[in-house]
């Protein structure tokens, strides 16, 4: 059982809807970045998304290129993207942080060296946008071996036949991404989300989570209330891009998480 | 795997869109049931009388084909050594080998119903194409085009729009080829429903590479034919410039099995293929990676990032390179050398004056490699060279460079 797998089920529990937020590691730079994430669980953050620089975004609307950039501009690496998770490890011990990335970073480390170092520095989860099922010998299924879950996104083109190995490999969540499109850029609706999140559920038992276009707290409570969990990103990192402080973005992502916790 | 045991170099890629180790699908989720509809619909067309018969009705009498083999003869004296041959494709409507591939792609979606158009363009040569035949088909046509692009091939650019198609610039990343792809795939995941991704070069995910170079080997097979006809035999040395690789795939790809004749790729050099990264030579000066959606060659630093190219030639100046070619490259079936911005220019003057061709920066690379082993070759060794472009869109480039001043009503030589 991972931490993911644990932070759900307590969420269960509880009843509650799982926040999960997004933030780009070494967004504006190492320092601040890690202030950010210590400060999301006491945020309401159930579950941290770590972007994993990249040059090149292909999924990526042009907030969190531009975070990614800002990232890579200040010297941030894959090796200090982990050492930011096992920093945070040091304190927390139990919030869930998932890898978000693309692959070419990964790759290029070596995927068992990377893998060992990601378990290592505490990293719960990887999506990695650019991997789809047709490639689950590169990195999905050494990951899982590795005890470390691999979450697959399902998005408004994954139709029913396809689903099913969408669904096969993936562990901890699953990821719905609402809308055809980057991140960021069109809104979600709630009454748009609520039968694919259905339909994804049929077909299996883990949660489903909803994510893009999701930012305001009315939003992540609408979607919130129809899914297991929402993510927030491109919203909360235009914030850190503004070059709001800390405070300002923890507070604004309390008033996310307080929408979707009353869900 | 020795090389007496392939039988053939001419049946990748596998189902799973790879050529060895390269190539592949790696694109995000949203993509993947389009490429999938794309793969099925291309198998289908491919053994498809009747989508043949439509591209070869379209290559005869919109495109100009048959190019002509021209054997350049003053070169070749001028040279002494072996006898050069040009495949003329700059000879085609548009003035490159680009429309080739653009043909096939189109009538692929106008067969799929798919009535808007996206392409990426560095030079803006495959922009072009794709927006000419929009225009014949009265399709909507999206190019995306690096701002530093727009910026430099202001012709092109307007070519463009008098054909109907919306040019948008990329501002994203660094504004470079690169970026124009990444937003071009940023458009197809938004507009998933009625847009066809009309990619330039024999990159991409699966089935791109092949497709692309299926459409573009009309240009070997021309070759071979007109080889046999003009010398009775086949070439000794095959001869393309390479940015993502598909006039060198199109020229290459019928001769891959013929053992006799050698195959050189010719990549942009920039300033010099050394540490400080100032060209465009992948498979040269870079190592394995993945970027849009296919595993290949690419300029990179240690962490993964992907670096950008760097040539006088906007057609070359892409960081990657198409999968076939990094695999013909691996196992030695194909030679990749490169050269710099100075020799290419130096070509491209030479064939000025000695062919009466002004050709595009991009074979100039090829020529200028010509130009280098020609020499020392006998006089019966046959090259065959990919001029794959007409150089009208560079020759402000490279009048700068020539340090000539155009903006006067006479123009005049300031160096």
């Amino acid at each position: 059982m991972t931490r993911i797998d644990a932070k759900f089920a307590a969420l269960k529990a509880e009843g509650k809807t799982a926040f999960v937020s997004y933030v780009m590691a070494g967004d504006p730079d190492y320092e601040t970045s890690l202030e950010i994430v210590r400060a999301l669980p006491g945020a309401g953050v159930d579950i941290i998304e770590l972007g994993l620089p990249f040059t090149d975004p292909m999924a990526d609307g042009p907030t969190i290129q531009l975070a990614g950039q800002r990232a890579l501009e200040g010297g941030m690496t894959l090796n200090r993207t982990l050492d930011l998770a096992r920093t945070f490890r040091q304190e927390d011990d139990t919030t869930p942080i998932v890898l978000m990335g693309y692959y070419n970073p990964i790759y290029s480390h070596g995927v068992e060296a990377f893998l060992t170092a990601a378990k290592e520095a505490g990293i719960d989860g990887l999506i990695v946008v650019d991997l789809p099922p047709e490639e689950d010998d590169e990195l999905c299924l050494p990951a899982q071996a590795a005890g470390l879950n691999f979450i697959r996104l399902a998005t408004p083109t994954t139709d029913d036949t396809r689903l099913p190995a969408v669904l096969q490999n993936t562990s901890g969540f699953v990821y719905y991404v609402s809308i055809t499109g980057i991140t960021g850029a069109a809104e979600a609706e709630a009454t748009d989300v609520a039968p694919d999140v259905a339909r994804i559920k049929a077909a299996t038992d883990l949660p489903v989570v909803v994510g893009f276009g999701i930012n305001t707290p009315e939003k992540a409570a609408a979607v919130g209330a129809v899914a297991d969990g929402v993510v927030v990103g491109s919203a909360i990192v235009s914030k850190i891009g503004a070059g709001n402080t800390v405070a300002d973005v923890s507070a604004f992502v309390k008033s996310l998480s307080d929408g979707a916790h009353s869900a | 795997m020795p090389e007496d045991l392939i039988n053939s170099f001419m049946t990748g890629p596998d189902e799973n869109g790879r050529f060895g180790d390269f190539g592949g699908r790696f694109v995000s989720e949203t993509l993947m049931p389009l490429i999938l509809e794309l793969e099925q619909q291309y198998e289908r067309a491919k053994t498809d009388d009747s989508f043949w018969a439509e591209m070869h009705d379209l290559w005869t009498h919109y495109v100009g084909r048959p190019s002509p083999l021209y054997h350049a003869e003053r070169l070749t004296e001028h040279l002494g050594g072996a006898k050069v041959y040009m495949k003329r494709d700059e000879l085609n409507h548009t003035g490159a080998h680009k429309i080739n591939n653009v043909l096939g792609q189109i009538i692929l979606a106008r067969r799929m119903g798919k009535s808007r158009i996206i392409a990426e363009t560095g030079a803006g040569q495959h922009g072009v194409a794709t927006a000419t035949v929009c225009a014949k088909f009265g399709l909507k046509c999206v190019v995306y085009m690096g701002a530093h692009d727009v910026e430099r091939q202001a012709p092109n650019v307007f070519r463009m729009k008098l054909l109907g198609a919306e040019v948008i610039p990329v501002t994203s990343g660094r504004g470079t080829l690169k970026d124009a792809m990444n937003d071009a795939l940023r458009d197809w995941v938004t507009n998933v429903r009625d847009t066809f991704y009309c990619i330039g070069t024999v990159a991409g995910p699966h089935p791109y590479p092949a497709m692309v170079r299926d459409f573009q080997a009309i240009i070997g097979k021309e070759a071979k034919e007109q080889m046999q006809a003009a010398e009775g035999r086949l070439p000794d040395t095959i001869i393309a410039a390479i940015g993502g690789g598909s006039n060198a795939m199109g020229l290459f790809y019928p001769f891959l099995d013929d053992s006799e004749v050698s195959i050189i790729g010719v990549e942009a050099g920039g300033k010099g293929v050394n540490e400080k990264m100032e060209h465009c030579a992948s498979l040269t000066g870079g190592r394995p990676g993945v970027l849009h959606g296919n595993r290949t060659y690419l300029l990179q630093d240690d962490d993964g990032q992907i670096l950008e190219g760097f040539s006088i030639s906007a057609g070359l100046d892409y960081p990657g390179i198409g999968p076939e070619h990094s695999w013909l490259h691996d196992i030695g079936r194909a030679q990749y050398v490169s050269i710099t911005d100075v020799e290419a220019l130096e070509a491209f003057q030479l064939c000025c004056e000695k062919e009466g061709i002004i050709p595009a920066l991009e074979p100039s690379h090829a020529l200028a490699h010509v130009m280098k082993i020609a020499p020392d070759l006998p006089k019966d060794h046959i090259i065959c060279m990919n001029m794959c472009g007409r150089g009208d869109k560079d020759i402000f480039t490279v009048a700068r460079h020539l340090n000539f001043d155009m903006t006067g009503p006479e123009g005049r030589n300031v160096s």
